[in-house]
C-alpha cells in the first residue's frame, strides 16, 4: 500500500474510497463528502505526502455512463516532483448546483484549469477568486462538454449578433 | 461579465493611477504569432498588469473526441500543437493503447521514438527561431527554418504528408518506413549539429539577444511547481523532471544511456532558450541511437489480436483481414473497451501532454480530456511579465512557445 494512503486513512477514515487501473491510482471522494472533505484531503496530500504539483485538473460528465451514480466529476492529477509518484483524486458533484471547493489557495496552477471546467461543465468552484468563462465568449449560456449538449450546438453560432462597422 | 480580471493585483509602487493606460495587444499582432490577446495596463513603458484573453481558436476538439473513434481522432489531435504534430499523435495513441492494454512491437516503439524526437527538434527550432525573430535576429530564424524543412521532408517521406501526417494508429503505425527515410534521417543526424552550432554562435553571446532575455520573465523553482509548469519551462527553473526518464515509455527506457535531461537554474527567458538548445542535441543523440538500433519485425501488433487495421493485402486477399477491416470500421463494432478510464502523458516539446480517456465499453472515447502544456504555460504569463517593459512582452511570449491551437483546442 502506498505511503500516502496510510496518512489519508489516519486523517480521513472512511471518507474516501480507492481504485486502480493500469498504473493510475485513484482516491475517490463522493458527492456527499466532497464539499467538506476534498480541500482538506488535497491539502494533506500536498503538505504531508509531498504531492507538490497539480499536474492535471479536468472535468467529466457521467450522464448515461454505465453504473454511474453521480453526474459531474473533477479529476485532480497530483504529482510528487521528487519521486515522480502520481495520484488521481476524483471528486463528484451533482445537479442542480454542482459545486466543489477551489484548490486555488493550494496551487496557483489551478486558476485556469478550474475556469476551464467551469466554462465547459458548469461546475462552480467556491473560493476561486476569478471564476469567469475562459474559452467561450462571456455571453455564452450553455456548458458544451456536458453530455446533454448536442455535438452541433443549439445554433449559438448562427445567432451571434452582427456588429457593423458604424456600431463598433 | 467584464473582460477585466477581478483578482486584485498589487499596484506597482509609486504608480499613479492617473497615468495608467490600457493597451490591447492582439489577437492579431505579429508578435503573438498565433491568435491570442493580452490587455496590458501600462505605466509609461512598464507593464503593471496583464490580462490574457483566450478562446479565439476554440473549436471543441474535446467534444469531437467523444464523437470520433480512436483512429479518426488522431487527425484532430494533429491540429493541437501543429508545430510538432507527430508528438501529439504518439501521446494520444499512447493513452489509448494504455486503456486497451496493447503492447506495441519493438520496431513501432523505436519508430515512434525517432519521430517524437524529430518533432521535438522541429518544435524547438521554431520556438527559438521565432523568439529570435521577435527580438530582431532574422538570420537565426532562417537557419532554424532551413532545418525544419529537412524534418518536414523526413516526415513527408515517412507518412506522405508534410504538416499533419496522422501517422499513428491504434497498435501500430500507418505504414513501415522505407530505406530512403533511414538515409534521410542519417543525413539529418550528420548535418544538423553544424546548423545548431551556427544558431548557437548567432545567439548565445549576441549582445542584443542576451540583454533582452537575461533576467526577463524569471520563474523560480517553487513557482514553477506551484503553477503546474512542465517541459523546458520548468526545467529552465531547476525542476529536474522529464517524463522520458521518470516514467519511461516507448524506447526511452532502453535508450536512457543515450541522453541526459537538460536543466538550468536561472528560470529567465535566456535559460529557457539554453535548455531548448541543449535538448535539441540530446534529441539528436536519441535519434542517432534509435536509428542505428532499429529492430526488425512488424510495426503493427499481430492481426489475431483484432486491434489494428490490417494492411491492404490482408484486407483484399484474406477473409480474416476483410472481416477485421469491417469490424474496426463499422460504427457499431470497433474496439471493445473496458469500462474504465486512464491518464497517459508524454513529454512533448512544450511539456507534459496528457490525455485522460474515459471509455464506456463502446468503440469511442466517452471523454477525451487533453492536458495541454501551452494552456498552463500561458496562465503564468501575467506573473512573468508584471513589472517588466512592454518590449519584453514578445521575449517572454516567445520563450513560453504558446501554440494557440493547443491553448484553445
Amino acid at each position: 500500500m502506498p505511503a500516502y494512503l496510510d496518512t489519508l486513512n489516519a486523517r480521513f477514515p472512511g471518507e474516501f474510497s480507492t481504485s486502480e487501473f493500469r498504473d493510475n491510482k485513484r482516491v475517490i471522494v463522493s458527492a456527499e463528502k466532497a464539499p467538506a472533505v476534498l480541500f482538506g484531503l488535497l491539502k494533506c496530500l500536498k503538505e504531508e505526502c509531498g504531492f507538490d504539483m497539480l499536474a492535471e485538473l479536468g472535468g467529466i460528465d457521467y450522464l448515461n455512463y454505465p453504473n454511474a451514480t453521480d453526474r459531474y466529476c473533477v479529476v485532480y492529477g497530483l504529482t510528487n516532483t521528487t519521486t515522480g509518484e502520481r495520484v488521481f483524486v476524483k471528486a463528484y458533484a451533482n445537479d442542480p448546483d454542482p459545486q466543489l471547493p477551489s484548490v486555488y489557495p493550494l496551487w496557483r496552477g489551478a486558476d485556469w484549469m478550474e475556469r476551464e471546467v467551469y466554462d465547459l461543465f458548469g461546475v462552480r468552484f467556491t473560493g476561486h477568486p476569478d471564476l469567469r468563462r475562459i474559452l467561450l465568449p462571456h455571453e455564452f449560456t450553455a456548458h458544451p462538454l456536458r453530455k446533454d449538449y448536442p455535438l452541433r450546438g443549439y445554433g449559438e453560432r448562427h445567432n451571434f449578433p452582427t456588429i457593423t462597422r458604424a456600431e463598433s | 461579465m467584464p473582460l477585466e480580471a477581478t483578482i486584485p493585483l498589487d499596484d506597482v509602487a509609486g504608480a499613479d493611477r492617473e497615468y495608467l493606460y490600457t493597451l490591447n495587444f492582439g489577437p492579431q499582432h505579429p508578435a503573438t504569432h498565433t491568435t491570442l490577446r493580452l490587455i496590458l495596463t501600462l505605466d509609461g513603458e512598464t507593464v503593471v498588469k496583464a490580462v490574457p484573453d483566450i478562446g479565439y481558436l476554440h473549436s471543441g476538439f474535446e467534444k469531437l473526441g467523444e464523437d470520433l473513434d480512436f483512429n479518426q481522432y488522431v487527425t484532430i489531435v494533429d491540429r493541437m500543437n501543429y508545430i510538432s504534430p507527430v508528438a501529439n499523435e504518439i501521446a494520444w495513441h499512447h493513452t489509448v493503447e494504455k486503456l486497451l492494454g496493447i503492447e506495441i512491437t519493438p520496431r513501432c516503439k523505436y519508430l515512434r521514438t525517432i519521430l517524437a524526437e524529430l518533432a521535438r527538434i522541429s518544435d524547438h527550432l521554431l520556438c527559438i527561431g521565432a523568439a529570435a525573430l521577435d527580438l530582431g535576429a532574422l538570420t537565426a530564424f532562417l537557419y532554424a527554418f532551413n532545418q525544419r524543412e529537412k524534418v518536414y521532408d523526413i516526415i513527408e517521406a515517412t507518412a506522405g504528408q508534410r504538416f499533419h501526417p496522422s501517422y499513428t494508429r491504434v497498435g501500430g503505425l500507418l505504414a513501415d518506413i522505407s530505406d530512403d527515410v533511414i538515409a534521410r534521417i542519417r543525413d539529418f543526424v550528420k548535418t544538423f549539429p553544424k546548423a545548431h552550432a551556427d544558431i548557437c554562435r548567432l545567439l548565445n553571446r549576441n549582445r542584443i539577444f542576451v540583454d533582452r532575455t537575461k533576467g526577463i520573465g524569471v520563474l523560480t523553482k517553487e513557482e514553477a511547481i506551484n503553477r503546474s509548469c512542465s517541459g523546458p519551462v520548468a526545467r529552465a527553473s531547476g525542476v529536474v523532471r522529464d517524463l522520458r526518464k521518470d516514467e519511461p515509455y516507448l524506447a526511452y527506457g532502453e535508450l536512457s544511456s543515450a541522453f541526459k535531461v537538460v536543466c538550468a537554474k536561472g528560470g529567465d527567458c535566456y535559460n529557457r532558450y539554453l535548455v531548448r538548445m541543449g535538448e535539441m542535441i540530446e534529441s539528436l543523440n536519441i535519434v542517432a541511437a534509435a536509428v542505428e538500433n532499429l529492430p526488425a519485425g512488424p510495426v503493427n501488433v499481430d492481426l489475431d489480436e483484432k486491434l489494428t487495421i490490417p494492411d491492404k493485402t490482408a484486407t483484399y486477399r484474406s477473409i480474416e483481414g476483410l472481416i477485421q477491416h469491417f469490424e474496426l470500421f463499422m460504427w457499431n463494432r470497433r474496439w471493445e473497451t473496458p469500462v474504465e478510464e486512464v491518464y497517459g502523458a508524454n513529454e512533448t516539446a512544450n511539456g507534459e501532454l496528457g490525455f485522460y480517456v474515459v471509455a464506456d465499453g463502446s468503440g469511442k472515447a466517452f471523454r477525451a480530456r487533453t492536458r495541454p502544456p501551452s494552456f498552463i504555460h500561458f496562465s503564468i504569463f501575467p506573473h512573468l511579465i508584471e513589472g517588466h517593459q512592454i518590449s519584453d512582452v514578445p521575449a517572454v511570449l516567445g520563450s513560453l512557445n504558446i501554440i494557440a491551437a493547443e491553448l484553445d483546442r
